[in-house]
Order: structure tokens, then sequence, then C-alpha cells
């Protein structure tokens, strides 16, 4: 039986007393434990960040990647070996930011994984600059006339027809445990978005800011997250009312499920013989 | 009956070019001569000019011959550009309805081939067969090999193509052996011993060598002259099992492989100088993490775009210092296509067993040349995955620790769901275990741990020997590609009475210092011989040997060295 126990920390937390990370480091852990998804079967992925932190305060597999760079190689991972969970998690600066090729291409691949992206609209690790989707009017030590026009990514998944699109808020843990559940259980690329307040540099977006707006999807019975058009429409609702909950879902052939090489058995199981190869050098004779 | 024949089709971009002369190639492969062929070709689709030269001849080939023994033009500029490099008892076959040919320095067959393809087949494309045709006929080959080798290579788009550029070729070889008797001096003398050769380029090499080792996972960008390497693996790797993926871009290919490497397969990418400057964030990560990729850069002239589609070797001292920060790793540049399979299957090995980032450094002439060399022998391959603990012994360890401190600096490794060990990396500086730390004195005992690596490395790469005459009066120094050229030109040379021998290195990272220093202390007057500007082998063997060599050869118009070259640039300026 997996317990809460068994992804305690692996290192002393680095992260700043009442940061949105804790709440939704909780949310995962019992998220994975719920699943009953035993630490060795799990490839947490992450770039760089306050989010980065992230997998070294669970205890799994732990591949703490470059700034930006987190879906590549967690996708490379998922094809090497298909029977690993594999979440990649970074922040907005990390993903939408540095990492904004690799997203959009993770989204229309559509390899088996969950992306997790704890978006607080600010840079915390180096210290209050503004991120692609802090407020337009954000004022930060490199943004002293404010922040331009913000990068809408739940609007951005939906053009890609990214196959499971959810959003989640750091205060609201179980909500969020379960669009975690969900979206690791859920066949092909799950990204989910968390609402996650800065205490250190973004005193806009506060918890409180959050609580007055947020709202759940789930509970407005006509909404259905089939609808792509309806979705694209929730993904920009933003300012008065913040949706969270399923966004979007798109049942899309998985990406690692199309490659023969892997039909039998995972690539990284598999043995070569040299030998094997002689009727290919009799090709060039 | 000459023992050597030189062929060279010219044509605009579209005409076939490529195709003749790989099929001409191909050919003479087949009658059991020793073939040689490089390609120049512009950055374009359609229009330009290109050509192809193939070198055959009844003892080894290794490097193009600047003099044309039988010119095959399929353009009025093919003429313009190349009837003064044709020998005074060379010929040039030309369509004498659409190209004017004027001087008469040597033989000239004009043959109507465009009327010819349209009479047989009412194909205008089929105009380069019938100019094949001809042009195997004139050299006294057999039209049955001819037929065999397209069939072979037209059948997989049609049979009727294949007919087609079948009955075209015969047209062309009946109207020349009419003009012209078999045994002409134009013949090449046909091989006493036939020997079975595998003809291919270096890319193909590399990508055999590739699938021969094992690689499962290639992630590229495609970039020339980078991509056939994932071209070739894409289709023929699906037999095999091998994944190649397509991503973004070049950055997303490097950390791709490093997931897939991370988590136990065998990965690689491919790609020229830049999209290698893309990477080398993600070759410092591989670095940090320890883990074993290999990277293919096929050298093309920079900077920047430079000259897409041809060759420098420009990009060695960029390799060596590629990467923010201090790790090990290791640079392979193979000196021929034989030397390109089995530095393929060396390059994992290394990887594997030190745990390091690899990059094999080509170019250009390498990737697209062809030359027949033996058949690979695939018995002398080895598999060499390093120290992986079994699913049975990461199972039974508590508290596994991915960097544990080792004297060799090499970790036993650990892969994600091989056993129940959890396995932790980081980018970040990290301990032990891989978590994350700031204290110094761990971070001193990983930079040394890793850098300790390098210490067995030394051993394991190939050291430069010299060939030739071991008194000379003249040594010639050169890396990689170079290789078939410079020794020729020695031989050129030495034929001459000025003795020369030659030291060609191939692996140049950890930089073989002892066996370059007794080879240079004995040496007779060094000239290095490099395809760049600024003579970067010879800075390197400075810095590290303190030797400076006596004299250099560079070469940076983005064209191949020929023998003749060099032979022609030592009298001008060394002897």
């Amino acid at each position: 039986m997996v317990t809460l126990k068994d992804y305690a920390e692996a290192m002393p937390n680095q992260w700043c007393p009442g940061c949105g990370n804790f709440g939704i480091l909780k949310a995962m852990r019992q998220a994975l434990v719920g699943l009953g998804l035993e630490p060795y079967k799990v490839l947490m992925v992450s770039g760089i960040g306050q989010a980065g932190k992230f997998p070294h305060y669970l205890h799994c597999h732990v591949l703490n990647e470059l700034h930006g760079r987190a879906l590549p190689a967690a996708i490379g991972a998922k094809i090497a070996n298909h029977d690993l969970t594999v979440i990649a998690v970074g922040g907005d600066g990390d993903g939408y930011g540095e990492g904004g090729n690799h997203f959009i291409s993770a989204m229309t691949r559509n390899v088996n994984m969950t992306y997790i992206v704890n978006n607080n609209q600010v840079y915390g690790l180096t210290k209050g600059q503004a991120s692609p989707t802090s407020d337009p009017g954000f004022i930060t030590k490199t943004t002293p006339e404010g922040a331009w026009e913000p990068l809408k990514p739940l609007a951005l998944a939906v053009a890609t027809n990214c196959s499971f699109i959810g959003r989640g808020f750091a205060g609201d843990i179980k909500h969020l445990e379960q669009l975690v559940r969900m979206g690791i259980q859920y066949k092909g690329f799950t990204f989910i978005e968390v609402l996650q307040p800065c205490v250190a540099f973004n005193h806009k977006n506060t918890y409180k800011w959050y609580e007055e707006r947020v709202y759940k999807l789930e509970e407005d019975k006509g909404y259905d997250p089939e609808d792509r058009t309806a979705a694209f429409n929730k993904a920009l609702e933003w300012g008065e009312r913040i949706p969270i909950g399923l966004i979007y879902r798109k049942d899309r052939p998985v990406f690692e499920e199309q490659l023969l090489a892997l039909k039998e058995m995972p690539l990284c199981e598999q043995r070569t013989d040299p030998l094997q190869f002689e009727q290919l050098l009799d090709s060039f004779l | 009956m000459a023992a050597e024949i030189n062929f060279m089709v010219g044509g605009e971009a579209g005409q076939g070019v490529q195709t003749i002369g790989f099929v001409l190639a191909k050919v003479m492969a087949r009658t059991g001569l020793h073939v040689f062929a490089d390609q120049d070709y512009e950055s374009r689709v359609r229009g330009g000019h290109n050509f192809y030269r193939v070198r055959a001849s009844n003892t080894e080939v290794q490097a193009l011959s600047e003099k044309i023994d039988v010119l095959i033009a399929l353009d009025q500029a093919t003429v313009e550009l190349h009837f003064t490099e044709v020998k005074s008892d060379g010929i040039t076959i030309f369509d004498r309805d659409k190209i004017e040919v004027k001087g008469k320095k040597h033989a000239q067959l004009g043959i109507p081939l465009e009327k010819l393809a349209m009479e047989t087949t009412s194909n205008k494309l089929m105009t380069n067969s019938v100019a094949i045709g001809a042009a195997i006929a004139i050299a006294g080959g057999n039209f049955e090999l001819l037929a065999q080798v397209l069939r072979e290579h037209f059948t997989h788009l049609g049979k009727q193509l294949a007919e087609d550029n079948m009955k075209a070729a015969k047209a062309g070889y009946d109207h020349a052996r009419q003009e012209q008797a078999p045994n002409s001096i134009h013949a090449i003398k046909p091989p006493s011993k036939k020997s079975k050769r595998m003809l291919l380029n270096g890319n193909e090499a590399i990508a055999l060598g590739a699938m021969v080792a094992g690689c499962k996972f290639v992630s590229a960008y495609p970039m020339t002259p980078a991509s056939s390497i994932m071209e070739y693996i894409a289709d023929k790797g699906r037999q095999f099992d091998v994944v190649v993926i397509q991503p973004e871009d070049e950055i997303a290919a490097i950390n791709m492989i490093i997931g897939a490497a991370f988590t136990g397969v065998r990965a690689m990418t491919a790609t020229s100088g830049g999209g290698f400057s893309l990477m080398v964030e993600g070759l410092s990560l591989a670095g940090i993490t320890e883990t074993p990729i290999v990277a293919i850069l096929a050298q093309r002239p920079g900077p920047a775009v430079g000259l897409p589609t041809r060759t420098e070797q420009g990009e060695l001292g960029f390799v060596l210092h590629a990467g923010h920060g201090e790790f090990p790793r290791a640079v392979l540049a193979p000196i021929s296509i034989e030397d390109a399979f089995y530095s393929a299957v060396k390059a994992f090995n290394i990887a594997d067993r030190y745990q390091i980032p690899v990059i094999m450094l080509t170019d250009q002439h390498l990737a697209s040349s062809y030359q027949t060399v033996q058949r690979f022998n695939l018995k002398k391959v080895s598999i060499d995955r390093g120290l992986i603990l079994s699913k049975k012994e990461a199972s039974g360890l508590k508290d596994y620790k991915r960097h544990k401190l080792t004297r060799s600096g090499i970790s036993p490794r650990a892969i994600p769901l091989q056993g129940t060990a959890l396995v932790v990396t980081d980018s970040d500086e990290h301990d032990e275990e891989g978590h994350m730390i700031e204290d110094g004195r761990m971070r001193e005992k990983m930079v040394l741990k890793r850098l300790r690596k390098l210490e067995g490395l030394r051993d394991g790469i190939t050291k430069p020997r010299l060939s030739g005459e071991p008194d000379a009066e003249i040594t010639l120094i050169g890396w990689g590609s170079t290789y078939g050229a410079i020794v020729e030109a020695a031989s050129i040379l030495s034929r001459q009475g000025i003795i020369t021998n030659v030291m060609q290195m191939s692996d140049l990272w950890p930089f073989p210092a002892q066996a370059v220093t007794s080879i240079l202390n004995k040496a007779g007057k060094s000239v290095v011989v490099e395809n760049n500007a600024t003579g970067q082998l010879a800075t390197l063997i400075r810095a590290q040997t303190g030797i400076k060599v006596d004299a250099t050869i560079p070469k940076f118009d983005g064209r191949p060295f020929s023998p003749g070259y060099i032979v022609k640039e030592l009298k001008k300026g060394v002897v």
C-alpha cells in the first residue's frame, strides 16, 4: 500500500512560507497516493524556477532539467519507457516563456503524460520580474512601464487541440487533487495549469484575489468540455470571474502508441544483436 | 586500357545529376572496381550548377581526382565550367541538339540525348539515363550491370519508371557503341580479382554504426549535411525497432535524447554547426547529469548559415569548448567512411562507459561522398553499456546514489523502473543522491569526480599513428575527412622524391598529447592540412604539446582538398 509517507520530502524545502507551491505539492502527493502509484513507477521531470524544485520534495525518479526544457526530456523518457508514469512540472516563465516552443509542440504531439504549470504570473527564483502571464500594467523591476499583453496559455492549448486541458487553484487542494488524478489517468497529453499565489513578489494576484474570482466548471451543468468553441471562450475568461476545472477534453491518438518499435515491449528493455544487420549490409553491395 | 577512370556528370539541380552519378558509381563498384565519388551541389532545388564526380580504379581510391576522363554534360554550363578539366585523351559526352562545344582539345561525342529519350520513352526526364548508357559504353562497361542497378534504383518508384530508365539507357549505350569501339582508350581495365564491396557514404556508415551499436532513439532536426542520417534510420530503423523523432527544434532534440538516455536507451542526435549551437546548453546538461549521449556534428562552412551545401572543418575549436562550465567529453573525427561506421559504435560505448556526451565531428565531404569499402565486420562489433545495475541489483539497494563518488569517477547507473531504486539527477550541482546543493566542499568533489573520468577515457581513445616512411622529409598532419586526400598527396610526393609521411588524427579529445608529441619529435617538416582558415588543429597541437608546426595548408573555399591541391600548395610554400 502506498502512503503519503512514501512521497515524503527527499530534501529540506526551500520555498517561502505561504508559497502557493505547498498546496500544489500536497494535492500532487495525495493524487499519487490516491492512484496507488508507487514512487518507483513515477518519473518527475522539472525545469528551473521555484516550481522546478518540486520533484525534490517528493520521493520518486527525478530529472531536474534546464530552464524551459522539461517537456522534451519528459517526452524522450516516456518514449524510452512507456510503462513509466511521466509528469513534467514547471512554472509560467519556464513553460510559457523559455519553453514556449516545446509547450506548443508537446500538445500537438500528444504523448501520454501530464504537464503541470504552476502559474504565479511572476518570476520568483530570479526575484520578481514580469512573466509571460503577468497581468497588463503589472509593474516590476524589468517592466517599469507595466507588463504588456499576457499570454493566454489555455487558449493556446485549445488552439493546438491539446487532448486534456485543466486549471486548478493552489488554494483549493481537494479540487486540484481530483483534477491531477483525472489528468494522470487520462490517456494523452494532459495540461493542467495551477493558479498559484506568490507571497513574495505578486501582491496583486493573492489568495484573496483568486478566492473572490475562481469558480468551478463542474458546477455549471450546461458546460460541455468537448465543445472546442466553448472551451476557447472559457480559456479566455479572466478578470472578474476565472474558471477552474476541466476546460477541454479531446480523445486523440496517442503518439507513442503509433510507434511500431514500442508494440512488443518498452524501448529500454530491447536488446540489439549486431548480427541481425547482415542483410542490411547486403543492400550496399 | 586504363587502370583508373574519372567521370564527371554536370547539370542543373533537377536534371538527375545525383541519380546518374550514384548509378554510375554503383555500376563501377559492381564491376569490382574501387570507387570514390563526391558531390558538389548548391543550396537550391532547381537550376544552378551541380556536379558529381566518380573515380573508379583497379587500386584503392579514397579521394577525389580533379582530372576528368569522361565528362557527361547535361547542360551548357557544365561544358563552360569543366571543359578544360578534361584530360587530352579524355572525352566529353553531350546532347548535340542542345549543347554547343567549341574547341577540340579532346574527343567529343555528341549524342541526341533528349531526342533518344523522347523516341524510346516519350519522357524528357529520361535524358540522364540515355547519357549514363552512353558513358557506360565508353567506359567499356557491361550493360546488364547497368540495367540491374537501374532496376534496383527505380523499381520502388514504379515498375514502368524502371523499365523506361532501362530503355533510355539502352538507347544511349547502343548509340555510343556504334560510334566508339568498346575497347577504346577510354575504357577501364576490368579488375583481375572481383571482390564484393559495399558502396556507401559517410552518413550511411554512421547511421548503420549507430543502429548496430543498439541506438534505439534518434531525435534530430533536419539540417544539411546531417539530415540523411535521420532519414536513413527513419526508413530502415522501422524493421529494427529504432524510433526517430523530428522535434520542434534542436534544443528539443538534445533534451529528448537526454530524457531517453536517462531512461536507459542509447540515444543520439545529428545536426550541423547552426543546430549544434542551439544544443550546447543541453550538452552541458548531459555533462552535469552524467547522461550518455551521442551527437553527430556534420560540419559545413559558417559562420551562421554560411555555405549550406559545402564542406569545412571550422568547428573543432567550437566542439572542444561547447557548453558552459567544465565537464568531460569525447570528440571523435572519423577519417574515412569505414572508420565512420566503427567510430559510431565506439562513440556509444564511450558514452555509456564514461557516462558523458560524445561528439562525432564529420563534415559535408565525408557525409555525402561515397566510397567502396570492405564489408563491415559485424562480429567485430561489441556493445558495452558500461556500469548499469541489473533489475535485481537495483531493487536490492536502499538509498541508491546516482552520483556516488568513486575513484574512477564513474557511478553505477540504475535506470528508472528497471528495479525499484529511485534515480535522481539535477542540472543544479547536486550531492551523491542527485539532490541540489549549495555546499562548496561537495561541489568540489563532484567537479573532480566528473573530471576524473577523463583519466580512464584517455586510454580508451585511438591514438594517432604515423603512416608511410618512418624517416620522412615532410610529415603531413590532418584530422577527419581529409585523410584520403592527404595520404594520396604523400604518396605522390614520395614518388617524386620528396619523402612524405602522414599523421592523421581521428580521436581529438581527450587530446592524445603524448602520442602526438612522440610522433612530432621524430617528424620531418610538419605541415598541418586543414579545411579552415585559422589552423584549429595546429593551434590545438601547440596548446596541448607546446609544439609549433612548421607550416599549414589551409582551405576555406567550401570545397574539399584533392591530393593534387595539397601537392601544389606544398611545393609552392613549403618545399
